[in-house]
């Protein structure tokens, strides 16, 4: 790769999103905004050639802008565009004066990440979104870990940018009513961005990058949304799992906690974790997902499986029911408690549950677990159970090794 | 900016005219209205008669074509709607969240395209 190359390449993951927010935010059209800056990046190949611009970013915005204005004016709608023509022009006038100082392109990413996360966009769409307008991702990449085409990913987005410009989907940060729950959607996102590396749908079922780059929008949300305690629960639930991640798989099967290498975890992202979980429950305002982070942080200070502080756990899995309705928090509870109390009385707290939770596969998995703990024969059948139900193709290798173990 | 609102409930679900539920949801009808008018964003809304009503109308060639019922057969259908001028669909959907049709059903937001801009 050429020196230029490399340096376009650093530029577009670490700019690409600041400059096209900022560019939105002159036009208001998603895909305009993409179509210019993209031109701008192809002009940059070209020019570059000979030496970066002073500022590359400055170069690069003052482009795609002059890229806009010409669109505009070739363009069908060009009288309803007049507004945005002006702002462009403007613009144009006022960076060629002061000769593209870096520090003159706004930050208008908080602006992206809420219309990328718009609620009346589907999931998948504000995940694709996202990754790509924020997290310096591809189509292609992005189509491979939702196991569809390039062409239906590539369709998607167009849609959803025609949408967000038809329906009225505001460029704007959400007004303070509708704030705490629109912040909520998107770390929601940011969330399924994380999970999709940790757990992801297709294979293989780890993928760093993911994980990667939802740490990094909710860092970025996070510097551009100071003091909210909710982003900070976030990361830190994402740093401490990401810490334990080097453990969690070994010959392609999952590792449970109790035969996890506690030495691969990472020190310093547990360091990390820590203080942010700290800082967020400080505030007060707990949520479901610093009470996640406060649970991964107990497995994380436990020197050993047997150290784990499984009471606080069992309790904690209880007061995230009260913030979030899913019946794997219940079944999770109920494994915390089978340490403290034994699997005898975790066995009894299932059968409880047998009618509502038997469609789920944890509750298969935590039966067969606490049977095989109490040395019972009735664990074959229900881990033939669980993997019936398993899907993912790491935690049915695990799975199918308990279940081994137990015949040999 | 003019939205729709397609209120779609199903007509079984429906509640009986002169119980007390019906009686409640008039009231609550009225204060959205209420609502719609205060914030200046009311353009027009009216409830339709049920489904069972309804006549189907194509034109092929030339010829008028009638059939008896809706132009889909769903569980949910069009029982009214709402016209609103909203600055932008976070306004729409709030509004829209008011409708107490929204509890039993589900509205239906659909931006309405501004003609003026192809003349």
């Amino acid at each position: 790769m050429t020196e230029t190359a490399a340096a376009i390449n650093t530029l577009m993951s670490d700019d690409g999103g600041r400059l096209l927010a900022a560019l939105m935010a002159e036009l208001r059209d998603f895909q305009l905004a993409e179509d210019c800056l993209q031109e701008a990046w192809a002009s940059a190949v070209i020019h570059w050639q000979r030496g970066l611009p002073g500022s590359p970013q400055g170069w690069l915005l003052q482009v795609a802008r002059r890229k806009a204005i010409d669109h505009i004016r070739r363009g069908k709608n060009f009288r309803e565009k007049q507004r945005e023509l002006l702002i462009l022009m403007e613009h144009d006038q006022a960076a060629s004066a002061d000769e593209s100082d870096d520090s003159v392109i706004p930050d208008e990413r908080l602006r992206l990440i809420f219309t990328c996360c718009h609620p009346a966009l589907d999931e998948t769409t504000r995940i694709a979104l996202t990754l790509r307008s924020l997290g310096g991702m591809t189509t292609p990449e992005i189509a491979r870990a939702f196991l569809v085409t390039e062409d239906a990913m590539a369709q998607r987005l167009v849609r959803a940018k025609h949408k967000i410009s038809v329906a009225g989907i505001r460029y704007e940060v959400p007004e303070a009513d509708a704030l705490p729950a629109r912040l909520n959607s998107v770390l929601d996102i940011i969330y399924l961005i994380f999970n999709e590396g940790y757990a992801s749908r297709a294979e293989p079922y780890m993928r760093p990058e993911f994980c990667d780059e939802a740490i990094r929008l909710a860092r970025l949300l996070m510097h551009l949304m100071t003091g909210e305690p909710a982003i900070e629960g976030l990361l830190a639930l994402m740093l401490l799992h990401q810490a334990r991640a080097p453990a969690r798989l070994k010959d392609d099967a999952l590792v449970p906690l109790d035969e996890q290498d506690r030495a691969l975890w990472s020190k310093s992202l547990i360091k990390k974790g820590l203080v942010h979980v700290k800082a967020a429950l400080s505030r007060g305002l707990p949520d479901a997902y610093q009470i996640q982070a406060a649970i991964s942080a107990l497995h994380c200070e436990a020197q050993d499986f047997a150290a784990t502080d499984w009471a606080q756990i069992a309790a904690l899995y209880g007061e995230l029911t009260r913030h979030k309705n899913n019946p794997v928090i219940e079944i999770n509870r109920i494994a915390a408690l089978s340490h403290v109390h034994g699997p005898e009385l975790a066995l009894e707290m299932l059968r409880g549950l047998e009618d509502d939770f038997k469609a789920y596969q944890p509750f298969h998995a935590l039966k067969a677990d606490l049977l095989r703990r109490l040395h019972d024969p009735a664990a074959a059948q229900a881990y033939e159970a669980a993997l019936a139900m398993t899907k993912n193709q790491a935690e049915w290798k695990f799975l199918e090794k308990r279940l081994l173990a137990l015949q040999a | 900016m003019q939205y729709m609102l397609l209120i779609y409930t199903d007509p079984a679900a429906g509640l009986t005219p002169g119980t007390q539920e019906f009686a409640d949801m008039l009231v609550r009808y009225g204060k959205a209205n209420e609502a719609y008018h205060a914030d200046g964003v009311y353009k027009a809304g009216d409830a339709l008669q049920p489904p069972s009503t309804a006549t189907t109308v194509k034109v092929r060639n030339g010829k008028v074509q009638t059939m008896d019922g809706p132009f889909a057969e769903t569980k949910e259908m069009l029982a009214g709607y709402y016209l609103l001028d909203c600055p932008d669909l976070d306004a729409a959907i709030k509004y829209a969240a008011m409708i107490p049709g929204a509890e039993i059903g589900s509205i239906e937001v659909r931006p309405v395209v501004d003609l003026t801009k192809f003349r």
